[in-house]
């Protein structure tokens, strides 16, 4: 128990997907510029992580390793992200229309966030079983939510403050990005892995 | 490696493909919604004035307490009694009379406001269900009269009344159509 906290912890603070390893930064800079969207992007990278990294799991445990093609995890799993993704959109149109025209063009552009092709690999290299998996992948999309809405709040003040003509837009938010990426050291040390 | 490796590989990742796709196929064609589409159809003959006088927060979500049955068709003064007609006809349900509770009929009516006493709150703008009205917190306001929908719901926040609604224009009646697709 003790171990799958310090994991979750590890995985949404100490090693903050975005701010410490730099996986998933297109959606961080591409989807922070107003919060309602930044939010649903959050939860649903949260949903198809946490989704995508037990279903990978089961693949390399009962697929991949018994006929020894390793070599192919990341052809593989990058094929099994997309059909999660896709499978996600179907049910949440499904269920929920209003939700569905509010996440709009996120759901399918979380295909291409690195960062859940990220855990899926690191789970594997770190010989994660299928809870430690999945609480990895879970606490991941919620760093990675944390991380860009507090991001997107930043920014959103941004937008009125007075900042010099050179680095209005994009330049101001990779140098928040960095401080904020250096605010999160300090959670170095709280001993997780 | 040997040649048998690549084979199993490739039908591995061949077999991994057509799984997904034909799961995803069967997920597509067995859980897309069907009501949903009702729901579009009653949308498209409501008003699209998002006034709220059903009781529900906008058209859509009056459309779908229609599918559902939650509500009657009776609801809708702006459409009026022609609207009424087009969901007895879409929905084969015998047409009734405009229940009074929820308003009468009125003539097309846009919102104007007298610019010489608006003080520029802007505690109109976010009353305005599809945002026509333009201005900023101490600059004066305006509508856009060809999207309002004369909702009267900026009437109540005005501190000052300076909103008032006029006869529609004929090009503002766009609303009164269907909206496209």
């Amino acid at each position: 128990m003790t171990e799958l906290l310090l994991l979750a912890l590890g995985a949404s603070l100490v090693n903050n997907f975005v701010l410490s390893n730099f996986l998933g930064l297109c959606p961080f800079i591409g989807v922070s510029r107003r919060f309602e969207a930044a939010a649903g992007m959050a939860l649903a990278t949260l949903f198809v992580l946490t989704l995508a990294s037990g279903l990978s799991f089961a693949l390399w445990q009962w697929v991949l390793v018994p006929l020894g093609l390793e070599y192919l995890r990341t052809l593989v799993f990058i094929l099994l992200i997309a059909g999660v993704v896709q499978f996600t959109e179907i049910m949440v149109r499904a269920t929920s229309p209003l939700l569905h025209q509010l996440l709009g063009i996120f759901l399918p552009l979380i295909t291409t966030n690195c960062a859940v092709l990220g855990v899926a690999l690191l789970n594997v290299n770190r010989q994660h079983g299928l809870l430690e998996s999945l609480v990895f992948g879970a606490s991941a999309g919620a760093g990675f939510g944390l991380a860009l809405l507090l991001f997107t709040a930043l920014r959103e003040r941004l937008d009125t403050a007075d900042v010099p003509q050179a680095f209005r837009g994009a330049p101001v938010a990779l140098v928040t990005a960095g401080l904020m990426a250096l605010a999160f050291m300090g959670f170095a040390g709280l001993g997780a892995r | 490696m040997n040649p048998d490796a690549v084979v199993i590989a490739v039908l591995v990742a061949a077999a991994l493909a057509v799984t997904l796709g034909v799961a995803l196929g069967w997920a597509a064609a067995r859980i897309e919604p069907d009501t949903d589409s009702l729901v579009e159809r009653i949308d498209a003959l409501l008003p699209q004035t998002q006034c709220g006088q059903c009781r529900f927060p906008g058209c859509r979500p009056y459309a779908a307490a229609i599918a559902s049955g939650a509500a009657e068709i009776d609801r809708c003064p702006p459409g009026g009694e022609e609207t009424v007609r087009a969901l007895a006809a879409l929905l084969d349900r015998a047409p009734r009379p405009l229940d009074p509770a929820f308003g009468t009929p009125k003539p097309a009516q846009v919102a104007w406001i007298d610019e010489a006493r608006c003080i520029g709150c802007a505690r109109c703008l976010p009353a305005c269900p599809v945002d026509a009205i333009v201005g900023a917190p101490r600059q004066m306001h305006t509508v856009i009269a060809a999207q309002c929908t004369g909702c009267e719901l900026c009437l109540p926040p005005c501190p000052v009344d300076c909103i008032e609604l006029r006869p529609a224009p004929a090009v503002s009646r766009r609303h009164r159509q269907p909206r496209a697709a």
